[in-house]
């Protein structure tokens, strides 16, 4: 049989496209359904050794409070930065983009804390926070107000954590949405102005209709963001990670410690799969609600 | 897959030329002084056994137990690895550390420090350490002198006195504290194996399979400590920030005292620009009994090493906690040794920062923990629901109590 050449092309680069299949298929799912299986068994270093407990973990689960706990924590986190983050991404965007002079300074400015690691990022503001050397409290202190204990405060550390990784966040986020900003067509605005359209309504009709795809992709992404949130939060608490009183735990966290500090690997692979199966819906869910038609 | 296999085909045939030379792999966490001790003492140890070739391997600590949770199930790790003696019932329970020849529990019982039984699990041996460390009392000998303190306290209520004296508030906010709280430093210890000793009570049963810290001395120990904080104000927890901000703190001269452990002596004396001593702890009241944690990291053999690997490995593993390598450790690392003989040494019970460490070695008890992470932090929240949350000492300290009981029965089920 002779192939066209549109044909060989095509064969081509699925042969390309294999190759990034494999290794997503060998290093990301098949690990996934790995896991499901792992957290059947009670964990052991020699395979043959590791016995076979059905559901015990999941049934464990029900009961175990660092559980719950993790599992509340991971979505105030994923509530309070996911709209925080888009809402103060977008404001600055949109003030970005009318910035004239000295453009590029202000848009590295605002985009230099994504790019610094985030060890860093944690441990210089663990030093800002400080209930005693602060800068923050000392301006707490300056405008009258009494010290906060931040990080140190059950109450307080979460939504402290969460601001921490927002004000990292927030260069990407920016960049996306000026991004997005910038790829619709002027005309739409002019066209606008003509018909009397101004301000806010240009805002509502307009920009946010148009900036949907961008929307979506920002919402879906920092969700998985947050509901994995890690790095940041090990960091900011070194020494009790998670804490104070586990005000801070995540998912991720726990599975860390549960698998690599206690050895209960069957266990964290049972949280992981409840894991896998929140963010999974979440996202399939956030892309049904979010996903718009437009039509001007 | 394909580098795998290249591997194998390149150690066949290095197999193949040296027939008679066992291989063994030695893992421990990246730090600087005590990998080059274990690179010189594998040389000693290559010349003195010609047939066996010993490799070390180090990764950064916070990746260690990852590393070893991973690579032993795949049959690529250590031979002999290297652990904080906390960490072995999990590991043995998880299938990661065998037992040693019976004859090395007598071993342990006639050569080593009383604490070092605590690598006895169920009877059997999982290892053995080089060095042991214990608490003292470090103190900043220029702030004493300011306050007007003549020396180190010697029981607790002059320990609080000199705290109160040492502790500077100005508005809300510390700028000097007399003494470094850290409940997820040594704190934790200096609760459940030290205070609650002094006052007159035993943090668990002698097979450790139960709680009995919740009694009238172990409440009077804890709300003692919890007090520190609370009424007597000599310190707040994390006042600098970060990986064992309490030794920053001290080192910065901002705190007049820490409790720390015998391995912070080397990082120090290199930090502090100050006059500093170190003290043995304090006790209950003149007289009274003394108490210490004691901890070590100990080496194990994993099911990694069998047939003439596991020959092998203990040959090393027995040559890696001789009291020869102990002497060399202390002077190359600056850990005290495991040894009962070799701390009986005057030159280091009188020495003036290894001192207070070594005698207190004779008295220092392990903690038996079964599942080191949720046990230190069990006592931990204990600590911070007083401190942080104004909880009643009684109702935290009993809530402790229940949990890690079930730790502990999760465990010997």
């Amino acid at each position: 049989m002779r192939l066209s050449l549109g044909q060989r092309e095509a064969l081509w680069a699925y042969v390309f496209l294999a190759i990034p299949l494999a290794f997503f298929l060998y290093f990301r799912i098949f690990p996934t359904f790995q896991a499901l299986g792992l957290s059947l068994y009670e964990w052991h270093a020699d395979p043959g050794a590791r016995k076979f407990v059905g559901l015990e973990h999941y049934e464990r689960l029900l009961e175990d409070p660092l559980f719950r706990r993790a599992l509340t924590n991971t979505f105030l986190y994923t509530l309070l930065g996911v709209p925080s983050q888009l809402f103060l991404g977008l404001a600055i965007a949109l003030l970005l983009q009318r910035v004239k002079v000295a453009r590029d300074f202000f848009r590295a400015v605002y985009f230099a804390p994504y790019v610094t690691p985030a060890v860093a990022v944690a441990w210089v503001w663990s030093w800002m926070l400080s209930p005693h050397f602060g800068l923050v409290n000392e301006i707490l202190t300056l405008v009258g107000l009494p010290p906060q204990p931040f990080l140190q405060s059950p109450t307080q550390a979460l939504p402290t954590v969460t601001w921490v990784v927002v004000w990292q966040n927030l260069g990407f986020q920016v960049v996306l949405f000026l991004a997005g900003l910038e790829s619709i067509p002027r005309q739409y605005y002019e066209a606008a102005r003509i018909d009397g359209g101004e301000g806010w309504r240009l805002f509502r009709h307009i920009t946010w209709p148009l900036l949907n795809p961008v929307l979506v992709f920002s919402v879906v992404i920092a969700t998985i963001g947050y509901l994995q949130l890690f790095t940041q939060v090990v960091n900011l608490n070194f020494t009790d990670q998670g804490g104070p009183l586990n005000s801070t735990l995540t998912l991720a966290l726990y599975i860390y410690q549960l698998a690599f500090l206690r050895f209960q690997l069957g266990y964290a692979a049972a949280v992981t799969v409840v894991l896998f199966a929140l963010i999974f819906l979440i996202t399939l869910v956030q892309l049904r609600v979010f996903t718009r038609k437009v039509e001007l | 897959m394909l580098q795998k296999r290249f591997l194998l085909v390149l150690s066949s045939l290095l197999g193949l030329s040296f027939a008679q030379t066992v291989t063994i792999t030695y893992w421990q966490y990246e730090f600087k002084s005590k990998v080059e001790a274990v690179d010189e003492l594998i040389r000693r140890f290559e010349a003195q056994n010609p047939g066996i070739r010993v490799v070390q391997q180090t990764f950064p600590y916070d990746a260690y137990q990852q590393k070893v949770a991973a690579a032993i199930p795949a049959g690529q790790g250590p031979d002999v690895v290297n652990l904080y003696y906390g960490w072995a019932p999990t590991w043995v329970k998880a299938g990661y550390l065998v037992p040693l020849p019976e004859e090395w529990s007598a071993r342990v019982d006639r050569e080593f420090v009383s604490m070092v039984q605590a690598v006895k699990i169920g009877e059997k041996v999982y290892g053995v350490p080089t060095a042991v460390r214990s608490l003292a009392l470090f103190y900043n000998k220029d702030l004493f002198r300011q306050a007007g303190l003549s020396g180190p306290p010697r029981s607790w209520d002059e320990f609080l006195a000199a705290a109160k004296k040492l502790t500077v508030k100005q508005g809300g906010r510390f700028t000097q504290i007399g003494y470094g709280i850290a409940p997820d430093g040594q704190d934790h210890h200096l609760v459940r194996e030290i205070l609650v000793r002094q006052f007159g009570g035993r943090p668990y049963s002698e097979d450790g399979r139960k709680v009995l810290y919740l009694s009238e001395p172990g409440l009077k120990a804890f709300t003692f400590y919890t007090d520190w904080v609370r009424k007597h104000e000599i310190g707040v927890p994390n006042f600098f920030p970060g990986n064992n901000g309490y030794r920053d703190g001290f080192m910065a001269g901002r705190i007049g005292m820490i409790i720390d452990g015998s391995f912070a002596i080397g990082t120090i004396q290199q930090g502090a620009r100050f006059s500093w001593g170190v003290a043995e702890l304090p006790v209950e009241r003149a007289g009274g009994r003394k108490a210490n944690f004691g901890s070590f990291w100990m080496h194990g053999l994993t099911p990694l090493a069998t047939g003439p690997k596991r020959e092998a490995a203990l040959k090393f593993l027995a040559f890696l906690t001789s009291e020869e390598t102990q002497r060399y450790w202390l002077e190359k690392v600056g850990e005290l040794p495991a040894s009962k003989a070799l701390i009986r040494d005057p030159k280091l019970s009188l020495d003036p920062i290894y001192g207070p460490f070594i005698l207190s070695l004779g008295y220092a008890k392990a903690t038996p923990f079964v599942d080191e992470t949720a046990q230190r932090k069990v006592m931990v929240d204990a600590i911070n629901r007083v401190i942080l949350q104004g909880m009643d000492p009684a109702q935290s300290l009993r809530m402790a109590a229940e949990e890690e009981q079930k730790i502990l029965d999760r465990f010997w089920r």
